[in-house]
């Protein structure tokens, strides 16, 4: 739980290593698909070595009891920030659309997804 | 063999807010493609949700009425997956502190008894956008993005698809009363997912289970989980193993499908969202939200019983909805006769909701006009059938039903001599029948009740008519 504290993006590799307790080069070709990332052999050797560092200090972090210390989420010390339910103007069709590299009927057009 | 099956829902419900969950963008429904987006919602960099208050309060609410238990401090996470609908590739979500948890709700069953279904958790997190499928490409409309929803998950408590929708109408029910959604299956405000495995007996350990999409009406999640405990049983009984995977439900078939090339799609890399701060509440917020709690239908249901001396299926039409049950009240405090009040409610009044699909205030009768029509009746100012006649011409004309008696001449008439003279002409004029009425055919009864009523143009009692006929026949 703790590991949460440092940095955010690195929770699943750091989950998947709860196992090996290393990174492997399937685990960050594994990260890098979800990610829609491509990686070539050199790449993917740099990352495994890069991310074994990172984790070989958070294991060092893990050397400090912090038996009565509750997971940080943030490291703000503020909470619950809210606004008024109040709707306001949007943004027209044309500038919504605006960056769309294809649109059509006001709308996004994309590749077919198959349901 | 034969199987026992374990159901789970996950309900996802659209909170009925004025903006959207984590920017200002109109929250309404049916706005033409992309008209209700912003950078917040089309996910552009650099922008920063921050929550609407009323999201934490109808969330709260929901958990109240469903007996969770709240957490005074919650978490919002990111839930990572590509898909169109998601301009983000996240989802902001909650993970491992969701806002309610430990709840539950007691359904009917069929045979009368109570059951306890428990409810697992809910959080709160926003929807994704509206995907249009069309020969070739995709055309994708984000004013569903960042839509508040609560996702509201059972335990595997449900043993049967009727169970299962005993249970998601029971959950509409009580949503409805609280205010925080319009839970429209159809329109696809209540949406639901449904966990399902079977075992050979309730002792056995559960199964695999499958997930069914897609579910979007009260009928198809009975359907859908008919079918897939059928499917599984099939598969078992052919020496097969049941698969865990995402299946799609197709409401026109009636059939689920697999979701191939998704097994992925449970790999969410969920994190702290470092966007949002967490929530915290205060004691008072709660406190507040518990003295707001209006009575809720099990209460109400009982209540009605117990106050009016309703049977339990009336109370359970007239709880069935928040607005029947006020609208009852509302009669009853005009003429105190719930049995008749109810009767005409469930009558009358619900067949002209179907005819005019509208809600029941807006049928064009007030409670105070139908309690006046059965204090007519009761006085024995008018029949029963002219009661149906001045009922639909309230309804059509707003006028109050005394008005429409006393303008139309409707009052019963209870006048023996004149009824009388009614019953000998009828008697004259059908000799025939008359012989064998007297000769002891019983059934012509009912031919000379319907020509005397229709001689005295529908005004005639009854009651008062009855023993006349009885009386000039023997
Ligand atoms: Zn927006």
């Amino acid at each position: 739980m703790r590991k949460k504290v440092i940095i955010s993006f690195l929770i699943k590799t750091i989950e998947v290593c709860k196992v090996s307790q290393t990174v492997s080069k399937k685990d960050v070709l594994h990260i890098a698909t979800l990610a829609r990332l491509k990686f070539d052999d050199e790449q993917a050797e740099r990352f495994t070595n890069d991310l074994n560092n990172i984790l070989g200090y958070i294991d060092k972090l893990n050397e400090l009891n912090t038996d009565n210390i509750e997971p940080t989420s943030h490291a703000l010390d503020i909470y619950t920030v809210t606004r008024p339910d109040k709707a306001e103007a949007s943004l027209s069709n044309e500038d919504a659309i605006r960056n769309a590299p294809q649109s059509e009927n006001g709308m996004f057009r994309v590749p077919k997804v198959i349901e | 063999m034969s199987y026992e099956p374990v159901i789970g829902l996950e309900v996802h419900v659209q909170m009925s807010t004025d903006s959207k969950i984590f920017c200002t963008c109109s929250n309404k429904f049916g706005s033409e493609p992309n008209t209700n987006v912003c950078p917040v919602c089309l996910g552009m960099p650099g922008v920063l949700p921050v929550l609407n208050e009323k999201v934490v309060e109808y969330t709260v609410k929901a958990g109240l009425a469903l007996n969770c238990q709240i957490r005074k401090k919650s978490v919002f996470a990111r839930k990572n997956y590509f898909y169109p609908d998601l301009p983000k590739a996240y989802q902001i979500s909650q993970y491992e502190l969701p806002i309610c948890e430990h709840g539950y709700i007691d359904i009917e069953l069929e045979d009368g008894t109570q059951k306890r279904i428990g409810i697992t958790r809910i959080h709160i997190e926003e929807d994704a956008g509206k995907l249009n499928h069309e020969a070739g490409c995709s055309l994708v409309d984000l004013n569903r993005t960042g839509t508040p929803l609560m996702e509201i998950v059972s335990e595997p408590d449900l043993r049967s698809a009727e169970e299962a929708k005993a249970y998601l109408m029971k959950l509409k029910t009580i949503l409805e009363y609280i205010e925080v959604s319009d839970c429209n299956m159809e329109e696809g405000s209540m949406r639901c997912d449904a966990n399902v495995s079977i075992r050979p007996d309730s002792n056995a350990p559960f199964g695999t289970r499958a997930e069914i999409k897609n579910v979007n009406s009260f009928r198809n999640v009975e359907r859908a989980i008919k079918y897939e405990q059928k499917r599984q049983e099939k598969v078992l009984n052919e020496g097969g193993k049941i698969v865990q995977e995402t299946r799609l439900f197709n409401a026109d078939t009636g059939i689920t499908a697999s979701m191939r090339g998704k097994e992925d799609a449970h790999d969410y890399r969920y994190f702290p969202d470092p966007d949002l701060v967490p929530i915290v509440l205060e004691d008072k917020f709660i406190d507040d939200l518990k003295e707001w709690m209006p009575e809720l239908p099990d209460a109400k249901r009982a209540r009605f019983m117990s106050e009016y001396g309703l049977s339990g299926m009336d109370a359970d039409f007239l709880v069935s909805a928040k607005a029947y049950g006020q609208y009852f009240e509302q009669a009853v405090k005009a003429h105190n006769n719930p049995k008749a009040v109810c009767n005409w409610i469930m009558g009358e009044l619900m067949r002209r909701l179907n005819d005019k699909q509208c809600t029941i205030f807006e049928a064009g009768i007030s409670p105070e006009n139908l309690a006046e029509i059965v204090k007519l009746i009761d006085e024995g100012k008018i029949s029963g059938n002219i009661a149906k006649q001045v009922f639909d011409e309230t309804a059509e004309t707003g006028k109050n039903p005394s008005e429409i008696v006393a303008e139309k001449g409707l009052v019963q008439n209870s006048n023996e001599d004149e009824l009388e003279a009614i019953v000998k002409q009828v008697l004259d004029a059908n000799p025939a029948e008359t012989e064998r009425f007297k000769g002891g055919e019983v059934k012509l009864q009912g031919f000379f009740m319907g020509q005397i009523m229709k001689a005295s143009k529908g005004k005639a009692n009854p009651a008062v008519v009855a023993p006349l006929l009885k009386k000039l026949t023997s």
